[in-house]
This record gives C-alpha cells, structure tokens and sequence, in this order.
C-alpha cells in the first residue's frame, strides 16, 4: 500500500505527443550561417535557432552533450568505477541510479574534474581533452549540485554565486551586479531567493536552490544533481522535479543521481543503473518500466520493497513522553514541547522534515542531552535526568542517526562494538576482569543471526561496509531485547539489500513486544513501517494519525509546517 | 554611510566614547596624555603586524603558531644585517626576507605536506630560539637611526596627528596603510572573498574552481613579510638593538589580538592599541606611584590581560570554519 508504484499517471518526461516548442517564424533575423552556427556556445543562442536548424526543440532532444566511454577508476584495490559508457543528449534528464557505493558519485566527479579516470574517455560537446579540474569543466558549461551543499554559510547568496568568476569594479568586488544576477536568475527560473540572506540562515531546501542558481550563473549546457533531494520535504521535491523539467525543455541536460525510485519515474528521459561501479542496465524506455524492475536491476536480485507485517497488537504504554524540552547546540530550543505514548508490540513512526528537533528529542530520550523541562518514562522508571547507561539497562535500544559518530568504535573489532553497552556485565565480564570466550561467541551468534559480512569478528568496525556497520548497530541494540526500541534514520546510507534487512528485524522487534520508536526524514520508510505516525514540525507533534490509510500528501503538508 | 553606521552601532558608540575619553585626558595633561599614547601605540605596531600574519593566515584556514619565531628571526636578521653591512636597507630587506622565508616554510609544511599546524609552528618557534640565540653576538651597533618623519597637514591634528603621523617612524606610518589595506582587501576584493571561503569552506572553493593549495600556499607566505616588517621595527626602530628572545611572547599576543578582533583587520588595530594603552598606563601609574607593585609584575600585565581577553572573547567570536584543517582533495 506504501511504496508507490508506477501506475502511469504520474508525469515524466517529455509526452511523445507535446506540443512543437513555440518558435515565432516572424523573427527573421536569425543568422543561419554555418559561420555563426559554429560559433554558438550557449544555450539562449542555440534556442534562438530556428528549431529545424537547432535541431532542437521539446520533444526532440539534442546533439550528444556529454559521452562518456569505458571509464575506469580505482582506489586501491576498490573498482569504483569499471568500464562506463554513457551519453546524454542536449535537454536530456538522464537519471543515473544505484545503491550507494555503486559508483555514481565516483563518475560525476570524474566528469567534473574533481578527480581523474584511470582510463577511459570523456567527450563534451565533441571536445576529447581531459577535464583537468573543476573550472575547468566549469568553463565548458557543466554545473554540479553536491550531495553536500558546496556552498560557504557565513556568505550571503550573491557573494556565494559570484565566487569563482567575481566580476570586479576598480579592482573592488561588484557586489551589485551578483545582486543583480541573482534577481534575473530567481526569475528566469522561478527559484525565489534574497541575494543578501547569509547562507547559513536558510532552510536547506532553499540553499539548495542557491545551489542550483550558483550552477546556472556559470551558463550551464549539463548540470549535475547529485541525491538533490535527500534533505527536501516532498513539496520540495515536487518543486525541485518541475525545475528540472523546466531546465530541461529550456534546452539543458541533467544527469540525476538518486536512489529513489519514484523521482526517476516522473522525470528521466532515460535510466542508467550502476551496480558495483559497472553499468548493469540502461532504460530508455521509462514509461515501460516499474520500481521493482528498477530495484531489481540496482540490487540484483528480487527485493521486496513493501514490508510485510502483521496487524499490530498494541498491549501497555512502554515509553510515555509528555510535553518534553531540549535545547540544541546553539542553545536555542529545538523539541519544543514534544509528547508522545508509545505502546510495546507498535511501531511509532516519527515523521518530518530534519531539523526539526528529531536529533534532539532522541538525544534526550538516549540520555545524550540536557532536557530543559518535561518528562520522559520507560515503564514506571522516570528517565527524565537518566544518562546513556541508565536508559540503556532501563531496557532502551538505540540505534544512533550518525552511526559512526554514535554508534560505533571504529577502530574497536565488531566482537568488542557488539557489547558495548554490555561489557561490564556478566556474562562479558565477571568480577571487573573482560571474558573474551563471552564476548567472542556472542559476536559469532550475532554475526550469523544479523548477516553481518566480515571476513571475522575480530575485524575493526571501521573498515565495514555502510550497511554492515548498520548490522552491527543494530545486531547490538536489539539482541538485549529492549523494551523499546529508538531508531534514528536506521537505514540512512545503507544499501537496498540491508534495508530491507534492517526493515524486517524492526518488525520482528515489534512483534515480540518492543515498542518502537521510528524517527525518520525518508517518508516511504515511515509510511511502509509504522501502525501509527506522529508528523513533528517546529519540535513538536502537530499530528498524529494511524498509519493505515495516511495520506502522503497531507503528511508532506503537515511537515512544512502547514496545519 | 548611514547604512553602514546603523550596521555598526557598537563599535560607532565605542569609538566615539573612548576618541572623546581621549581627547579629554589630552587637554587635560597634553604632555604625560601624548607620551602615554605614543607609548601605546609604539607598543602595539609589531603586534598589529603580527596580527595581521594570523589574520591573512586563519582566514585562509591555517594556523600561524610560529609568528613568535617569525617575528624574533627577522628582529635578528634585520638588525645584524644592518650592523654588519652598515645600511639600514639592507637590514630592512633581510628581516622581510626571513619573515617571507619562514612563512614559506610554515605554508609548504602544513599545506603542501599537511604536517600539523601546530607542530609546524612550534618547531618554528624552537629553531627560531636557538638559531638566534647560537649566533648572537653582543656589542653590535646600527649604522644609523631609521628615519622618523612627519606628514604635512594630517601632524597637524591635535592628538590623532601628533600619535601617528609626527615624528613617527616609516614602519609604524607603513602599518596604518598595511592594515587598512588588508582589511579592504579581505572584505571589499576577488582575492578577499576567495581567501575568506578557503578558510570557511575550502571544497566549496574547489568547486567553483578556485585552486585552494596554491592560495593557501601564497598567503601564508606573503603573510610572512609582515611578520619580518613587526621584527624589523622591534630590533631596529623601537629599540636599536637586539637582545636574546626580544619578542618576548608578542606572537602569541598577536594570536589573542586577532581572536579579540574576530578575526578582523580593523577591530584587531584597535585591540592592539587596547592592550598598548593599558600596559603604558600601568608604567605611568607606577611612575607617579599611584600603585606601587614591582615593575615585574606590571611587566605581565599584557600575558594576563590576554587570559583574561581570551576567556571574555571565547565562546562571543567564531573562528573560520576550516581553520586547523588541511585541505585534501578526495580521490587525488
């Protein structure tokens, strides 16, 4: 009911049957000349081409923009990237997908300098020479939204846009032609931003439209969106695909990394899949194709993606948290009167959009973080002033949101990072002396129950695989049979293959009495999971609703602080 | 203007407090006001400069530990390069040159081969130590005074005028063009901006492709000069003479200038002087014996003030966020 599937009613693309592009045939001023046609470099020229001259137009996409063949890269011993050939096409979205560590990144990078192929050939616009570094792909019209917002967050949105290629007035910075250049770009592509606001103080769903903007302002034939929605709400996310489709039929190509199914149905022209750095599978026809055939292809083999579990029975109210405070690292008040029940045998899914007191709030619940006022219970133990180890032996699972951070000892072996909370117990300690016969067989146990892929459990936690690091995590938080079970963006970074791992061991926790406390900025993954969602915004719950029959375009609603 | 003043109202208000404190005290006592000025702004000259280095250098995103040795290298160089080939140029040249020299090899090591700020900058210190201290040599004279002049017109103002620009000496004249020229620079150029976000966010810099090893390269090391100018002033203007460790701690100083300033040109200036102007009062106020301490322990009041400076600014003033950071480009 959850994972949405391609019915066809969901736009993408270009429809095979649009409208020819709106070109004036009144305006003969037009220079035809193969002289001039060679000498056209941008696409407001190109656009201004008669269509049958261009060769461009909706519905009829461009010369090949950017073609890429046989690239290989390692690191190490690590192919990240084997023998990739792809092109894209002028006014293409071409949507690049796979798990993460698949290689996606590693190719855009490669294509816009930041790092060089091993071997392998990368044509722009018919130009074979090696990209040497970013502006240099710059220079030759590609533009690249980071994963992670590249932009400085104590400058304000012009001064962010004008690096790089300031334009200067007597040797003094000209601040007001970037204001001015961020104004005509807002409104030429409807992405509204304040030239003057300091980047740090907006949303991220707005920097990153400055990201966009700062991608544009270098006059840009290909743009790259590397995961551009991983932070947005889904209204966001709409927003963002329609930009795109815009872009794209006003003449420029987008490469789309992503892994989420749904966007690359509504908006790619074509599909690549990348599985392990190699091209595995490529999709021209998109309407044709499914989110399971896509899953199918990116994980290979056949996944389930829709949870199956039973009907909850919910019995006693395990975690009661009622009209909870906690200030955030600027000490400002990040949950701001956050009350919640959660019963044993359920899974609570908390949704909403980051930054809206989710790490907070489970910081306080773990004991990790000073609650200002308000109280929090687990059974009829008062945790409200509980540390870490105080709630983990009141009976509270875990699962961090950064697991490296939080979660994990990197350099300790996944035996040691197994009983990290229970080291000093028996039967892992006894009389302050460590039993490592304890620690190793329940690491082996563990290990085969979890799947956790190491070549033994001696192995240092660090050098796993994102998702075998999740395993652990979560091998070590549910294996002491909490009674409620905490997880923070337990699957964020972690392949298909773990998630739905990972998905079906939080079931199994459910229906074996743990209340589960769902935190999660992935909407799919609280919607397939919970029996009741609490929507947060702005710290608190704004509303809670079961899970069966819940409206994804409501939650959306709700989540941007609509209610 | 008005924009800017609305913008700045703190430091307008204070300005405007301590200029008209000033001038009163001045009318008042012209002759024991004009010298203790004087004082604090001989004092604070090297201590601008040395801000300046950690200024040019944090906010590119390296840390400048060595300033101290830095400073004390060149006050040796210069001023024996003077004495022994009797021209104060090419003293003036030698000190610049071994600041340049010293940033360079600050920048190379931590930069280029991402060694340790920290340790980078206390090796720097140490050499520096022993290195002027092995070849010291007592009984050397300048060949001459360095040359104090006066401006036309701008002498002429009482107090302001009489400070800076009468009789004063062409280093100090030259630190008052240098740090308001750095501080247009860092705010109001291409090269400012570009400094300012390979110090915030030097990826960000990399992607709209701005070469951050080579800017961090040169301004670390151009920033040397400034550290040569400062020791420069120390062996040859404000005093003329060299004496073992004669910085005595000023570029660690220089480092608390700059965190008093938030790591800016101007606010740093005026920190600086701050700190000159309480020292020279804590002389005076002894020298009239209205307090009677040991000089001594006058003599630490600017190492106390900048505990007390640090522990006032800690937490108020946000340092560039790469700072301490070397830049390594993933997969290269």
């Amino acid at each position: 009911m959850t994972t949405p599937t391609n019915d066809g009613t969901e736009p993408r693309g270009i429809p095979a049957d649009a409208a020819p592009m709106e070109y004036d045939p009144s305006v003969p001023e037009v220079d035809t000349s193969q002289e001039h046609l060679a000498a056209i470099v941008t696409n407001e020229e190109i656009l201004a081409l008669p269509t049958e001259v261009s060769g461009f137009g909706a519905g009829n996409v461009g010369e090949v923009l950017l073609d890429v063949k046989n690239l290989s890269k390692s690191f190490g011993t690590v192919k990240a990237n084997q023998d990739i050939t792809l092109h894209v096409r002028r006014g293409e979205i071409v949507a690049l997908l796979g798990e993460n560590g698949a290689g996606k990144s590693t190719l855009m990078n490669q294509i816009f300098g930041l790092i060089s192929p091993d071997t392998g050939e990368v044509t722009i616009k018919g130009d074979k020479t090696p990209i040497k570094d970013p502006k240099d792909a710059i220079s030759r019209g590609i533009g690249m939204v980071h994963q992670h917002f590249q932009l400085v967050p104590v400058m304000t949105v012009a001064e962010n846009l004008m690096l790089g290629h300031e334009t200067t007035k007597g040797g003094f910075l000209d601040l007001e032609s970037a204001r001015v250049m961020v104004r005509e770009l807002s409104e030429k592509h409807g992405l509204v931003v304040d030239p003057d606001a300091e980047v740090e103080d907006l949303p991220v769903g707005t920097q990153q439209r400055v990201e966009i903007l700062k991608a544009l302002s270098r006059k840009v034939d290909l743009l790259i969106l590397d995961e551009p929605t991983a932070v947005l709400t889904p209204q966001e996310t709409d927003e963002l695909l329609g930009v795109m489709k815009d872009l794209a039929n006003g003449g420029t190509s987008i490469v789309f990394i992503t892994h989420k199914l749904r966007e690359v149905l509504a908006v790619a022209d074509r599909i690549y899949v990348l599985r392990h750095g190699a091209v595995v599978g490529q999709v021209d026809d998109v309407a044709g194709t499914t989110t399971t055939d896509l899953a199918t292809m990116m994980v290979g083999r056949s996944v389930v993606l829709n949870v199956e579990k039973p009907p909850a029975t919910p019995g006693e109210v395990v975690l009661d948290v009622a009209d909870l405070h906690v200030k955030d690292d600027r000490n400002l008040e990040a949950v701001r009167g956050f009350s919640i029940q959660v019963r044993a045998g359920e899974i609570v899914g908390v949704a909403g959009v980051e930054g809206n007191g989710q790490r907070e709030l489970v910081e306080a619940l773990a004991g990790m973080r000073k609650v200002t006022s308000g109280r929090m219970t687990l059974g009829d133990l008062d945790l409200t002033k509980a540390n870490p180890y105080a709630t983990h032996h009141a009976g509270l699972g875990h699962i961090p949101e950064d697991r490296e951070k939080h979660g994990l000892v990197a350099a300790y072996s996944i035996a040691d990072n197994l009983v990290l909370n229970e080291y000093d117990q028996e039967p892992y300690a006894k009389g302050g002396v460590r039993q490592f016969d304890a620690v190793r067989a329940n690491a082996e146990k563990l290990r085969d129950e979890f799947d956790i892929r190491s070549s033994g459990v001696a192995q240092s936690a660090g050098s796993l695989s994102g998702g075998n690091k999740q395993k652990v995590v979560v091998a070590r938080e549910m294996s002491f049979k909490p009674k409620v079970l905490m997880a923070a963006q337990p699957t964020r970074g972690v392949d298909v293959g773990s998630i739905e791992f990972i998905h079906k061991r939080i079931v199994a926790a459910r229906d074996e009495g743990a209340g589960v406390l769902l935190v999660s900025a992935e909407l799919d993954e609280i919607l397939s999971l919970s029996d009741r969602i609490a929507v947060v915004h702005g710290g608190k719950v704004v509303k809670e609703m079961p899970a069966d029959g819940a409206d994804r375009a409501q939650i959306g609603r709700l989540m941007a602080g609509d209610h | 203007m008005s924009e800017w003043i609305s913008r700045n109202k703190m430091t307008v208000g204070l300005g405007a407090v301590v200029l008209v404190l000033a001038y009163l005290y001045y009318f008042a006592d012209k002759t024991t006001a004009l010298s203790m000025y004087r004082y604090s702004w001989s004092y604070a000259v090297p201590l601008v400069l040395c801000a300046m280095v950690g200024v040019i250098g944090e906010r590119s995103g390296v840390v400048n530990i060595g300033i101290e040795g830095q400073l004390l290298v060149s006050a040796f160089a210069g001023f024996f390069g003077a004495a022994y080939s009797g021209s104060l140029l090419v003293g003036v040249l030698a000190g610049v040159g071994c600041g340049l020299i010293l940033g360079g090899f600050l920048a190379w090591t931590t930069v280029k081969w991402r060694m340790d700020q920290i340790i980078a900058g206390v090796v720097l210190n140490i050499v520096a130590t022993g290195i002027t201290s092995f070849y010291y040599k007592p009984g050397q004279l300048l060949p001459a005074l360095m040359p104090h002049v006066s401006i036309p017109v701008l002498s002429k103002i009482p107090l302001i005028g009489e400070v800076f620009f009468k009789g004063t000496g062409v280093i100090a004249l030259l630190a008052i063009v240098i740090v308001i020229g750095i501080h247009l620079a860092l705010f109001k150029t291409r090269w400012g901006l570009r400094t300012r976000a390979i110090g915030e966010y030097p990826s960000a810099a990399d992607t709209a492709g701005i070469n951050v090893i080579r800017m961090r390269l040169v301004n670390v090391t151009l920033a040397g000069a400034l550290a040569g100018l400062a020791g420069v002033f120390l062996s040859m203007d404000s005093t003329s003479s060299f004496e073992r460790g004669m910085s005595a701690g000023r570029g660690f100083l220089a480092l608390a200038i700059m965190i008093f300033g938030a790591w800016r040109p101007l606010r740093a200036a005026a920190a600086a002087l701050f700190f000159g102007f309480v020292t020279a009062a804590a002389s005076q106020l002894q020298a009239d014996r209205v307090i009677n301490v040991p000089p001594q322990l006058v003599g630490t009041l600017p190492y106390v003030m900048t505990l007390v400076v640090l522990a006032v600014a800690a937490g108020k003033v946000r340092a560039p966020g790469a700072v301490g950071q070397p830049f390594v480009k993933e997969g290269k």
